[in-house]
């Protein structure tokens, strides 16, 4: 099937720096596709190319396999969710959500603003003014606004990073509900690696203007191709140049029978984490490891433990180039 | 604290009531009483200075002024808004713009205004170009007309249509604009549709401080308009100077401000809104 989405190679040149730099990668029609990255590291830059309001200074951008490079933004069939949501001050809920529909010129508006309305569940609250909003209303009106245009993509940036952490976690599964009804294509930009993993189908992670991965989030977190990839998707331990994630290490007072990788260290800190401890410990060769024990230990700094794991959970993975 | 406010109030209230409210009280006597017989006015009081308005001349002088007002407010409004647009999105540069923007008032209007006509007179700056660049033969009377005066008026009021236009675009949000041409809204619709009702506080306001000065300019009529241009300010000026007929230029001062008041109102009062 063609992919709805497709970047070849494009690259971002501004006067002093390369903020994208030869990124390639397809997206599936309907499917959750991330892109997920530090700040800075051209994610946003590459979400704008898309929706038209950055020129690519090389390479190619399809939409359904039509080069679009060239195209204004009013002329795209995708639409953006933006961080801040910009919707316009003046208008209402209702004129928002109309926006688009009105300089498509489309029949039954009514009809499909409603609908939208309904999908977001802002009904009753459309003739209020955005500045009348809650910042999880106002995120709803801005996803209405897109979605009823029926986007080929929906390009959404860092769109949960304004609101506060319970709302953000209610607004991510809305979310994800909310593209498996419409069953239209999103792309999701975002520093915040618990979203990606838990929202995509597919991800991408960016570092420095480049992509290092992409994949399925369990592929990419179980078997990540570079070191930057491995750190950004969870914590993880560098043990004589291989990479063990906290979590794959286990902890006892005595000594493991079996043919295991292991470790003696003495415990630095074990802080409580409520649903488990994070145990920092020290070998004698000066290695820090971190490793996960269950919330009933008792653990006192400066008490030997043993710490093991199995060559399973080894990441073997080059060296990042300086 | 109430009396910190007190005294912080104290001498902006004194300057309104000493130099505002006394003045239009003074004139609003002025207006109903006589002039004398060479100088001065005294009693007895009469309404006579109100209805020597009603003669048609000064109608046709009301009329032209608020025409050459109005045309003044359009004409700064249509320069002002790009201006505007500009210097709020030329970044670190915006203070550098805004200052020449305010630069020709560290000159008095009246320096201002005599150069306009060392450039607009036969023997000007203006027509010596022409001439030598052979487009005319004879000069062109670019000076002591309506054209004239509608020029002076837009040079010294544009300035007062940028400020408030600048202040209101430099908070436009730029993802606005970016949303509104994501939404599909063409270069013009997004102008139409977002930038102007969103600017719109700013127009307001730009052209009540443009309108009002230009109704009641008397320097750029009587300077650039000779005597053929005549407007309202010109008239009350001359009843004052000239003529030495206070009672009547007080009467029609007092008209001029009752009718921008009534137009500020009907105004403001459709929207809704504050009078700027």
């Amino acid at each position: 099937m063609q992919p709805v989405l497709e970047l070849r190679g494009v690259t971002k040149d501004y006067s002093a720096h390369r903020a994208v730099d030869d990124v390639s990668f397809t997206v599936q029609r309907g499917a959750f596709f991330s892109l997920l990255g530090p700040s800075g590291c051209g994610k946003t830059t590459t979400l704008r190319l898309i929706a038209g309001f950055e020129r690519a200074s090389s390479g190619e951008i399809l939409l359904n396999g039509r080069i679009i490079n060239d195209a204004p933004p009013y002329c795209r069939n995708v639409s953006t969710v933006f961080q801040n949501y910009a919707l316009f001050p003046h208008l209402t809920v209702r004129g928002n959500i109309e926006f688009g529909l009105r300089r498509k010129g489309v029949r039954d508006m009514a009809g499909r603003v409603n609908a939208a309305i309904d999908l977001v569940r802002l009904a009753g609250k459309e003739s209020r003014k955005p500045s009348e909003l809650s910042g999880g209303e106002k995120q709803r009106v801005a996803l209405a606004r897109s979605l009823v245009l029926s986007p080929d993509v929906l390009l959404l940036d860092e769109p949960l990073s304004a609101l506060d952490p319970n709302l953000r976690l209610e607004m991510r599964a809305e979310l994800k509900s909310l593209q498996q009804k419409v069953g239209i294509t999103f792309l999701f930009v975002t520093h915040d690696r618990e979203e990606a993993l838990s929202l995509s189908d597919q991800l991408a992670v960016m570092n420095r203007g480049r992509i290092e991965q992409v994949g399925a989030p369990r592929e990419l977190y179980l078997t990540p191709r570079t070191r930057f990839v491995a750190g950004f998707l969870g914590s993880i331990n560098w043990i004589d140049g291989v990479g063990v994630r906290p979590e794959a290490i286990r902890l006892t007072r005595t000594a493991p029978q079996n043919d295991v990788r292991r470790r003696r260290a003495r415990v630095e800190s074990a802080v409580f984490l409520g649903n488990r401890l994070q145990v920092r410990s020290r070998t004698g060769a000066g290695e820090l490891i971190v490793a996960e024990a269950s919330h009933s230990e008792e653990l006192r700094p400066g008490e030997t433990v043993h710490l093991w794991w199995t060559a399973a959970d080894e990441l073997v993975l080059p060296p990042e180039p300086q | 604290m109430n009396r910190v406010r007190a005294i912080a109030l104290t001498p902006g209230a004194a300057v309104i009531v000493v130099l505002f409210l006394i003045p239009l009280a003074i004139t609003c006597a002025y207006s109903a009483l006589t002039r004398g017989a060479y100088f001065g006015l005294g009693p007895p009081w009469t309404a006579d200075n109100y209805r020597r308005l009603a003669d048609p001349l000064y109608g046709m002088v009301f009329l032209r002024s608020f025409a050459l007002a109005a045309a003044s407010t359009a004409i700064c409004c249509l320069l002002g808004f790009p201006l505007a647009v500009f210097i709020a999105r030329s970044g670190r540069r915006k203070n550098l713009y805004l200052h020449l923007v305010i630069l020709p008032f560290w000159t008095s209007q009246l320096v201002r205004i005599y150069a306009w006509m060392f450039l607009l007179r036969e023997t000007g700056l203006a027509n010596g170009i022409l001439q030598a660049l052979g487009i005319i033969r004879a000069p062109l009377p670019l000076l002591y007309n309506d054209g004239a005066v509608l020029l002076g008026l837009v040079y010294a009021h544009l300035p007062f249509m940028v400020l408030p236009l600048y202040a209101a675009l430099e908070r436009l949000d730029p993802n606005l604009l970016e949303a509104s041409a994501d939404l599909g809204a063409r270069p013009w619709t997004t102008l139409s549709r977002v930038m102007l009702p969103l600017a719109a506080p700013g127009i307001r306001a730009g052209a009540v401080l443009v309108f009002v000065p230009c109704l009641g300019a008397f320097l750029v009529p009587d300077l650039l308009g000779g005597g053929k241009s005549i407007m309202i300010g010109t008239v009350i000026q001359n009843q004052f100077t000239t003529a030495r007929d206070w009672p009547f230029g007080a009467a029609m001062s007092l008209v001029v401000m009752v009718i921008v008041l009534v137009l500020l109102w009907v105004g403001a009062g459709r929207r809704g809104e504050d009078l700027l």
